[in-house]
């Protein structure tokens, strides 16, 4: 090959590639075109402050109401109970891992941990809905079958090691010198992880946190088969509830026709939930990048 | 003399906090076992050749996943024909020749918020524009290309990853060499980042292959009596068959479920054994 075709060809490739790379930008105007053409339309027929505000969801119904607040409980309410079984287990789990545990169980422990967050959450729906909901009823008076408490901390036990794992990083990018510090003044192992390392590592473990956050409220198999199809303005965890995902399969299920207004109720739902995860994600990133600021 | 609860403190605290920990790193992986023993116990009873190869039936004790097996590999080798390239390609323009310019900045700002985005609304992405914009219909295709989007992030975050870990000094003893970018991209960079790469696919891949959620929203079918034959086929998935069953009130369909489930695991389980076994492979090879 003569060196004119070499260079030729190294501007074709590297063209291509190039194309490669760009075509992800496109992949996030088509989702936010799609959600947004769908949502207008959605919008002519639906004020956007009934969307927002109205308190019932019957867009299936023959009195159709399109109130979206009843979805955004449901996600609030299972969501809430996720983070409340990941945040504080996640944590000890982090701090036990990065400042006890020695180097040959945290080796092991880390990758089986890890493994939850491998498992498909069509599984995690099945465990919740035959498994951990029977139990709960033996616990908990008046669970219905199908509830927000054992989807919520089923989904709990999906990010865990996602909380856990970040933390333990960020926890573990402390340096060193602010723990010789604290030892150095007479503080015991544990003075030195809660009252030192952690508040140190305070925005890296915030991060992880909203990160889970925003899994918990994109999840949807698991709710979708263990927390019901009742549109419900509750905070009560042990009735059947809908979220957002949920109701975007229950629709998806159906055999609505395009183009009418109850298929359009699923993209304007969509769209909630994907402002929603972007803004969490976008302040998840903003906290982590100043967290590697700190320690740079 | 330091007050009581300091001393408290002091002998104890640290037992205590410890012991904590580990009772709950324990609990997390009695959760994990209690998952799997769940499953296992339901299912590992229905599980039988006639139930790997028959359709789904009205009569749990007839049903099978064999149209939801093949859809799934169908399914998701198409996707890694589709996802692999682009993303691999994308990984290698972002890492190699992506100038510090500011369109570089903004893919890859664009990819991490990607990555972060719920899979169902990747799935509302192939309805609106896979199946009906673009006309592909409930097919193979249309589902392939959805969850290949999916995988798209991941395969990029990762591999770019792989590629990092390479040492410059294999690059500049290329271009000592008088190879070019690509030469020295396709012959050194490459083979040596591939055992890192390849455990990327591995793990984009098999998280697509227990997807749901987008599936069903483009509109995957939850009863196919028959194999897909070519990409324009409907198909199903095994996930999808899971949830099928996990959604009908009769215990006996529960058991499918679970029968179900334990082959999904244990394809997954397979899937990631190979990759460690291939990995370490091309490890020792290269090293």
């Amino acid at each position: 090959m003569t060196l004119r075709t070499r260079r030729v060809a190294e501007f074709i490739i590297e063209r291509t590639l190039f194309g490669c790379a760009a075509a992800s930008i496109l992949v996030t105007a088509g989702i936010i075109l799609v959600l947004l053409w769908e949502t207008a339309a959605f919008l002519r027929d639906v004020p956007l402050s009934e969307f927002l505000f109205g308190t019932v969801w019957t867009p299936l119904f023959y009195d159709k109401q399109f109130g979206a607040l009843p979805l955004v409980s449901g996600t609030l309410l299972a969501s809430a109970i996720a983070m409340a079984v990941a945040i504080p287990a996640g944590l000890l789990i982090a701090i036990y891992l990065s400042e006890y545990a020695p180097q040959s169980v945290r080796r092991t422990v880390r990758p089986v941990l890890e493994v939850l967050a491998g498992v498909p959450t069509v599984v995690y729906g099945y465990f919740a809905l035959l498994f951990v909901t029977p139990l709960l009823q033996a616990i908990v008076p008046g669970l219905a079958g199908f509830n927000a408490l054992s989807p919520g901390i089923v989904m709990g036990i999906m990010i865990l090691p996602l909380v856990s794992s970040l933390s333990e990083d960020a926890i573990r990018s402390v340096p060193n010198g602010l723990r010789e510090g604290a030892y150095a003044l007479g503080a015991t192992r544990m003075q030195t992880a809660l009252r030192v390392v952690v508040p140190a590592a305070f925005s890296g473990i915030s991060a992880a946190i909203v990160l889970a956050m925003s899994r918990a409220v994109g999840e949807t198999m698991i709710v979708a088969i263990a927390a019901g199809q009742q549109p419900r303005l509750t905070l009560d965890p042990r009735v059947p509830v809908e979220t957002m995902t949920a109701y975007i399969v229950q629709v998806s299920l159906g055999d609505t026709p395009t183009g009418t207004l109850e298929y359009r109720t699923i993209f304007a739902v969509g769209m909630l939930l994907f402002v929603s995860t972007f803004l969490l994600n976008l302040v998840s990133n903003w906290l982590r990048d100043r967290f590697r600021e700190e320690y740079a | 003399m330091p007050g009581l609860w300091t001393r408290l403190v002091r002998t104890f605290g640290d037992r205590l906090l410890a012991s904590f920990g580990l009772l709950v790193t324990l609990l997390a992986l009695v959760a994990l076992g209690a998952l799997i023993y769940d499953v296992a116990r339901d299912g590992l009873g229905r599980l039988s050749w006639q139930f790997l190869t028959s359709y789904p039936s009205r009569r749990p004790e007839d049903a099978g996943i064999l149209a939801a097996l093949a859809g799934s590999l169908f399914v998701i080798s198409l996707t890694a024909a589709i996802a692999i390239p682009l993303g691999v390609s994308a990984a290698i323009y972002l890492e190699e020749y992506g100038a510090r310019g500011r369109l570089s900045r903004l893919i890859e700002v664009n990819i991490s918020n990607l990555a972060g985005v719920p899979s169902i609304i990747y799935g509302l992405l192939g309805l609106g524009l896979f199946v009906r914009i673009m006309g592909m219909g409930r097919s193979v295709l249309a589902g392939s290309a959805t969850l290949a989007l999916l995988a798209l992030p991941v395969i990029i975050l990762s591999t770019r990853e792989a590629l990092r870990a390479v040492p410059k000094s294999l690059r500049e003893g290329s271009y000592a060499l008088g190879a070019t970018k690509w030469q020295t991209v396709w012959h050194q960079v490459l083979p040596a980042a591939m055992p890192g790469v390849f455990t990327g696919l591995i793990l984009a891949l098999s998280r697509a292959i227990g997807e749901t959620a987008p599936l069903i929203t483009i509109g995957a079918l939850t009863y196919v009596p028959f194999v897909p034959t070519d990409i324009w086929s409907p198909f199903t998935v095994l996930p999808i068959q899971i949830f099928n069953w996990v959604s009908r009130p009769q215990a006996a369909f529960a058991e499918n479920a679970a029968a179900g489930i334990v082959v999904l695991l244990g394809f997954l389980l397979v899937v990631n054994a190979l990759a460690i076994v291939l990995r370490d492979r091309f490890q020792q090879r290269h090293a």
